[in-house]
Formats: structure tokens, C-alpha cells, sequence
């Protein structure tokens, strides 16, 4: 099995197709052989799939779990008692929340990780640092929500930070003017989930009278379009209002998500979303799971190094996308790039049984 | 009794012209009447001569299902099973019909018209073009002058599911219900009380199987017509009315089954690779149900296909929860059995229907009360689950509908 120390120090965005394919098939497939030794569940599935484990030639082969397995079941492959920190996706109430399992390496490196890829686009001085969310997010440290896990992954490029929003989820005018102050010509970095920055931060202060001057600013935001799509406000809107109301200009999104933290896809000045060299997408066709080419929209498979307290390292998500291209972003990164198309729609299903509907609403 | 709710929440689609509260005045007919049987012969007339019929497979089945010659068939057996018994409608049946297919309500209406009621039936809440075309044309029927009795005993009505106030007022009267839906929708219903000698005829959410005996399959000259059957049971709606086979059983020798499995299943596949159209979500959905049983069941073998729209799960052994574990829009347990006895611990109430191909139908219905089972209302041939029947859910419709005047 892989050591972190061996590969944390490859330069993120370094490897191109052949290299990343071998580096990406050997590790992950020794990933799949880990789990299917430690987690009995994961076990049953591949016997069913029918999946030979030592005989992976590439990691696209390898079974990928619906993500939706992780709300429904506890899947580990540590003890009981190394299970450091439980992390959960941010359902709304009455939702099933996703529950994945952390051993301490796997929560190590987790931030390691996410330090090298969110460096290749910051740099890697620590800057003071604004979330656009409430402090009250954190306050079960017990229980990481996909919101707490973030601000706090974040957190590790501050060197000072300052919570936006008050209890109420109104904009604290007056912490943000003076934290703006004492870090006059500064670089300040800013994060926030992507529905949160654009309900409670753009549009308080798009109605408010105040001013806030971020154009020294550098925005990192993510957690999906759904909500905004709802209000026609895709990515382009997005940074131009943000831009308009208070001069923010470098804003970059990000897509990731709880199953998989760490290994995020990060926004290039392009508008790209990259893969690093220790993740990737490939986009499955819904009719048959082949991949799909590039261009062609599919549901997207994410697959990670990372996950070792727990069988997520391949996963079928919920999410549609396409990849643009591959080693040839004119940003210079290498590896897979690509676009999200939003999530799967719920299909209007004929027959007499209610079951199904149910299950949505 | 409850007061009539103010109107505007109800869409009175038919009569169009009159007041709803006055169906409580119509007066019983004997089962499979005259003018029942000659207003929907003209109504199947009527929808046949439509142009935009054509287009809608479900309302030609249901116009020809309709027509003299067939209620006349179902009248000679009615009258042959109850020789000189003297009946009548119970008076008001309310219909709830299930909201995602579009012309069951239409079934459902006509037997309580043939069973001699006024019917007060509630279509489904989403627009269905169907549903729209046929009440049109009962529309243009009624305001003849020629159909002015049915006219009195007949109204269609829609509204939405949360307008529990109409529900109320309708179950306030009515004599006999009738709920089509899954079984929310039904503790839902049940929440308005009927009168005290009413009762509710209850199509609840159901779990339906196939038995194939191979060695008769691999004889079949034309394996696409029973695939084509097969296609129709299941994926015409997403495998989701209670008619639709979850489990298929296969029957014969070992030989033959894995020559009838792999003829059977490559022929459906071509069919639904050209025909269905199935969603990311559903794909999604067979998958997940996939790892679920192997979680759950752990004796089970994915057979690998070329695409999704069949997913076919191996079981080596018959779980007794299969009913769980099912999934929607192609998604099949199998199961090579031995003899059907089999099946025997497996079959619960919530068994429905029982499709076959090559065996005997009086053979499944005398194992069924031979094994005394509590489940499996009834046996049809494979490609006739979806047809509607007066006997439908163990019920005996007609006489469940009608009184006795002993």
C-alpha cells in the first residue's frame, strides 16, 4: 500500500494521460484490493458485480458505488475504534446525510492533499481569510458537516480569519470593516459554499447602503448550482455580480464533495474545473456506464486516492458533466478538465405504485 | 353528512353543465343494463372514429374493451354464475384513481357503471392527454339528449391531491369506495369517513412474478413474441404497476433453462435497447438497488449486460423478503427453481399477479389453493398482466358493487 509521503510532494497538475493512468491504476487498485479485504460489505458487492480483483488493468474498471450507498449504509474498512471523525453531507432536514468514516491517516491525508491542489491556484503563503458563513456551523464538533468540514479544511491557508455572517446569517458589517482594515493591501482570501455567498452575502449587500472593497480578494466557493440554477444565476452571473457589488475578480469554484474530501476539482482562470493527479472524473454514459467521449455529457465517476478508512475511492455520483479536454487547458495544467451539467433529474414514472414518488418528495 | 366545499378548488370535467351534489339523487340500475351496455358501445364508437385515438395505444385497448359484443360475453357469464338472482347497484361509487396512469380511471368508472351505480370518479391530478380525450368525448355524449340518465349518474371530477375537503364531502355519501394507489395514498383516503354501512374496495400497492418453464421456451418458434409479451408486462410502465413481474422463476431442466434464459433475455434486451428510453436516475437507481442486495442478500450474481435497461440479479437461494428489494424500469431478481413448490415460503399478501408461459393456468390455480396461499389474486398468461378484468385483486367486482335482493 502507498505512502502519502511518496506522492504528496508530486506537483498536482504535472502528470499527463499515459503517466497518470498507471500512477492513478496502481494505486487504486491497490485501494480496491484493501477494501475488499477489510470491509465485508464492499465485499459482497464486488462478488455480486462480478469483479476480479487482481486483475485490474485500469482504474476505470474498477466497480464504482453509487454515492447514494453511503446515506443508506455504514461502510468502513477500519476498526470501530480508529474511526477518528465521522463527517456528514449537508442534507437538508429530514434527508438521509451521507456518513463517512475517518481514521487518522485518512483525515491527515485529507488536508495534505488539499493544501497541494488549492496551492497550485493561491500559492502557498497563508493570507487572512474571510468565510462568508456563520461560526455557528462548527458549533457539534462531534459531527462534521459537510459545511464545517469545508470552512475548516479552508481554514489551513489563513493566518487570521473572520466569520462574515452573524447568527442570524446576517452580514456583520462592522467585525468585516475592521478585519478589511488591519489587513489593508492585503491579499484576503474568501470561502463560502456557493448558495450561502450568493443568499446571504451578494444579496445583503447588493441591498444594503454599505460598502466592502474585496478587490484584493480571492474567492473559493463550491457546493453545487442547484439552488442557483433555480434562480437562473449560473456561474458567469455569479462572478459578474460579485464583482459589481463589492470588486471581487479572481473567484474560484470548486467541485467536490464529503465522499471524497480532499481531492477537490478547482476552477482554472479559464473556467475550467481540473483534476489532480490524485483524483479523477470519467463520465459514464446512463445507458451502459461505458465512458462516455470527450464532450458528451454523462453522470460523473469520481475516483480518489484518498479514501482508505472507507470504500469511496470510486464512486458514482448523482451529478452530470463532460470533460472538455485533457492535458491541453491553455491554464497549463494537465490532466482532465471539465464542465458540471447540474444533477440527475427526477424521472416522472408511469405505473399505479406511489413507492417510487414517495422516495423524492 | 358534510357540507358541499366551495367549488373553486374542483374541476368538474363532467357533466359540465350541472351540479355535483345532485348524483346523490340518481337511482340504481341492475348489473350490465341495456342503456349502460348501448352508451358504451357508442362511446368505444365514438373514440375509435377520433383521429387522435391512434396515437394513444391504451385508449384504443380501452375502446375495443368497451365495446357490445364484449359486455354482452361478460353479462352471459355473469348471469351464467348467478342464475336467477335479482341485483342492483349499492347506489354512489367514488373512484380515487392513481395519479400516474392515465386511463385507469376509466376502467374503474366502467365497472362501477356495469355493476349499476352512479359513480363519482376523481382522474388523475396531472394532465394526462388521454385522460383528456376521453372526457371530452363523454362530454359530447352526454349532452345528447339520448344519454340524459347517465348523464344524472355520472360525474368526472379532478382536483388536487392536498384538497382533502372533496375527498371528504364525496366519501360523505358515497357507498362503496374505490382507492387505486400505493398504500400512502391510501391511509391518506381513509382519513375521511364513509357512512357507516359503506365499504372501501382497496387496490393497494402489490408485488407480481413470472414463471417460465424453459423446456417448453426452447420450443417456441417465436421467442419474440414472447418476449414482446414480456416487454409489455413490465417496461410499458417502468415495471411500476403492481401487475409488473419483479421475480422471474424459471422452470425445467438445467440445459434448458440456461437455453431459454440466454434466448429470452437476449431478445427482450433488443427490444428495450431500441424502445425504452431509460433515465439517468433509473440507471442510477438499479444500481444502487444492485449493491443494496448484495449487502442485504449476499447470495446473489450480477449477470452482466450490455446495457441498463435490463438488470438481471441471480438469486441462489429465494430470500423472504424479496418483495423489498426491487427496483423500478428493468430491474429482475431471477431464480432457477426445481418444481414451483418452491415458491410456497415465499408468497405473501402482497403477491398480485402471476404471469406464466408454458404451463397450465388450472395448474397454478390448484397449486395456489392446494399450498393455501395468502397471496397471488391471479394467473395470467405472460403479456396479459395489464389486461383489466371485472375479477381484478381477488375482487369479484360486479358483485362487490351491486346488492343482493334476496
Amino acid at each position: 500500500m502507498y505512502d502519502i509521503a511518496d506522492i504528496q510532494d508530486i506537483p498536482p497538475f504535472s502528470m499527463d494521460k499515459m503517466e497518470k493512468e498507471r500512477f492513478l491504476t496502481g494505486i487504486l487498485g491497490e485501494l480496491t484490493a484493501h477494501h475488499y479485504e477489510r470491509c465485508p460489505k464492499y465485499r459482497r458487492i464486488l462478488d455480486a458485480w462480478p469483479f476480479d480483483v487482481d486483475g485490474i488493468e485500469h482504474y476505470r474498471d474498477i466497480p464504482y458505488l453509487p454515492v447514494r450507498l453511503f446515506k443508506e449504509y455504514d461502510l468502513r474498512s477500519v476498526g470501530e475504534l480508529e474511526v477518528v471523525k465521522q463527517m456528514t453531507s449537508s442534507g437538508t432536514t429530514g434527508q438521509q446525510v451521507s456518513r463517512i468514516f475517518l481514521d487518522k491517516e485518512t483525515a491527515t491525508n485529507q488536508t495534505k492533499i488539499l493544501t497541494k491542489i488549492v496551492s497550485d491556484f493561491i500559492g502557498t503563503k497563508r493570507l487572512a481569510m474571510i468565510i462568508l458563513d456563520t461560526a455557528s456551523v462548527l458549533k457539534d464538533r462531534n459531527m462534521f458537516s459537510a459545511r464545517g468540514a469545508g470552512i475548516l479544511g479552508y481554514s489551513i491557508f489563513a493566518s487570521q480569519k473572520v466569520y462574515a455572517l452573524d447568527e442570524e446569517m446576517h452580514i456583520d458589517f462592522d467585525a468585516l470593516d475592521a478585519f478589511l482594515k488591519d489587513h489593508e493591501g492585503e491579499e484576503i482570501l474568501l470561502f463560502g459554499f456557493t448558495f450561502m455567498v450568493w443568499q446571504h452575502f451578494y444579496k445583503e449587500l447588493a441591498r444594503s447602503n454599505r460598502s466592502l472593497d474585496l478587490s484584493r480578494g480571492i474567492l473559493i466557493h463550491g457546493g453545487g448550482w442547484k439552488k442557483l440554477a433555480d434562480e437562473a444565476v449560473d456561474n458567469v452571473t455569479f462572478k459578474a455580480e460579485l464583482q459589481r457589488v463589492c470588486g471581487l475578480s479572481r473567484i474560484y469554484n470548486f467541485y467536490g464533495m464529503v465522499e471524497q474530501t480532499g481531492t477537490v476539482y478547482m476552477e482554472c482562470e479559464q473556467g475550467h474545473l481540473h483534476a489532480s493527479v490524485f483524483s479523477d472524473v470519467i463520465i459514464r454514459n446512463p445507458w451502459d456506464f461505458s465512458e462516455a467521449p470527450v464532450g458528451e455529457d454523462g453522470l460523473i465517476e469520481v475516483v480518489s486516492v484518498l479514501p482508505k478508512s472507507y470504500p469511496g475511492h470510486a464512486l458514482l455520483t448523482e451529478d452530470m458533466g463532460r470533460i472538455l479536454g485533457e492535458d491541453d487547458c491553455p491554464c497549463g495544467r494537465k490532466g482532465k478538465y471539465f464542465s458540471i451539467g447540474g444533477r440527475i433529474k427526477d424521472a416522472e414514472v408511469r405505473g399505479c405504485s406511489d413507492a417510487y414518488a414517495a422516495k423524492f418528495t | 353528512m358534510h357540507m358541499q366545499p366551495s367549488s373553486h378548488n374542483l374541476n368538474l370535467l363532467i357533466p359540465t353543465d350541472s351540479e355535483i351534489g345532485s348524483i346523490q339523487a340518481a337511482r340504481p340500475r341492475e348489473p350490465f343494463d341495456d342503456d349502460t351496455i348501448a352508451f358504451l358501445d357508442e362511446l368505444s364508437k365514438r373514440l375509435l372514429a377520433e383521429p387522435s385515438s391512434r396515437a394513444y395505444p391504451d385508449v384504443v385497448t380501452f375502446a375495443f374493451w368497451i365495446r357490445k359484443g364484449r359486455m354482452r360475453e361478460y353479462r352471459k357469464e355473469y348471469r351464467e354464475r348467478h342464475p336467477g338472482e335479482r341485483r342492483l347497484g349499492r347506489g354512489v361509487v367514488f373512484h380515487i384513481a392513481p395519479s400516474n396512469v392515465p386511463i385507469n380511471f376509466a376502467y374503474s368508472m366502467v365497472a362501477g357503471m356495469l355493476a349499476g351505480n352512479a359513480n363519482i370518479v376523481k382522474v388523475p391530478s396531472r394532465d394526462f392527454p388521454q385522460a383528456a380525450l376521453l372526457c371530452s368525448v363523454i362530454d359530447d355524449l352526454l349532452h345528447q339528449k339520448r344519454w340524459e340518465a347517465i348523464k344524472e349518474s355520472l360525474a368526472l371530477v379532478k382536483y388536487d391531491r392536498s384538497k382533502n375537503e372533496w375527498t371528504d364531502y364525496f366519501s360523505s355519501f358515497c357507498d362503496v369506495r374505490v382507492i387505486w394507489g400505493g398504500d400512502e395514498t391510501i391511509e391518506d383516503v381513509r382519513r375521511s369517513v364513509i357512512p357507516a354501512r359503506s365499504f372501501d374496495i382497496c387496490f393497494a400497492d402489490r408485488y407480481s412474478l413470472c414463471v417460465i418453464n424453459a423446456d417448453e421456451l426452447v420450443k417456441e418458434q417465436d421467442i419474440a413474441s414472447v418476449a414482446r409479451s414480456f416487454y409489455n408486462d413490465t417496461y410499458l410502465f417502468d415495471q411500476n404497476a403492481c401487475t409488473a413481474p419483479h421475480l422471474v422463476v424459471w422452470l425445467g431442466s438445467e440445459q434448458n433453462k440456461q437455453r431459454a434464459k440466454d434466448l429470452f433475455w437476449d431478445t427482450v434486451k433488443e427490444i428495450t435497447g431500441i424502445e425504452y428510453d431509460l433515465p439517468a436516475v433509473m440507471a442510477v437507481d438499479k444500481l444502487m438497488a444492485f449493491c443494496r442486495e448484495a449487502i442485504e442478500a449476499g447470495q446473489v450474481q450480477r449477470e452482466l449486460m450490455q446495457n441498463n435497461t435490463v438488470m438481471r440479479i441471480r438469486l441462489e437461494e429465494l430470500p423472504q423478503d424479496v418483495v423489498k428489494v426491487r427496483s423500478l424500469g428493468g430491474y429482475f431478481n431471477e431464480y432457477d427453481a426445481e418444481c414451483h413448490d418452491e415458491i410456497v415460503p415465499l408468497v405473501t399478501k402482497k403477491f398480485q399477479t402471476l404471469s406464466y408461459y408454458g404451463l397450465e393456468k388450472s395448474d397454478l390455480q390448484d397449486f395456489i389453493v392446494h399450498y393455501r396461499l395468502v397471496g397471488i389474486d391471479r394467473c395470467v398468461p405472460i403479456g396479459r398482466t395489464l389486461d383489466f378484468d371485472l375479477v381484478w385483486d381477488g375482487w369479484d367486482l360486479i358483485t362487490a358493487m351491486s346488492r343482493i335482493i334476496g
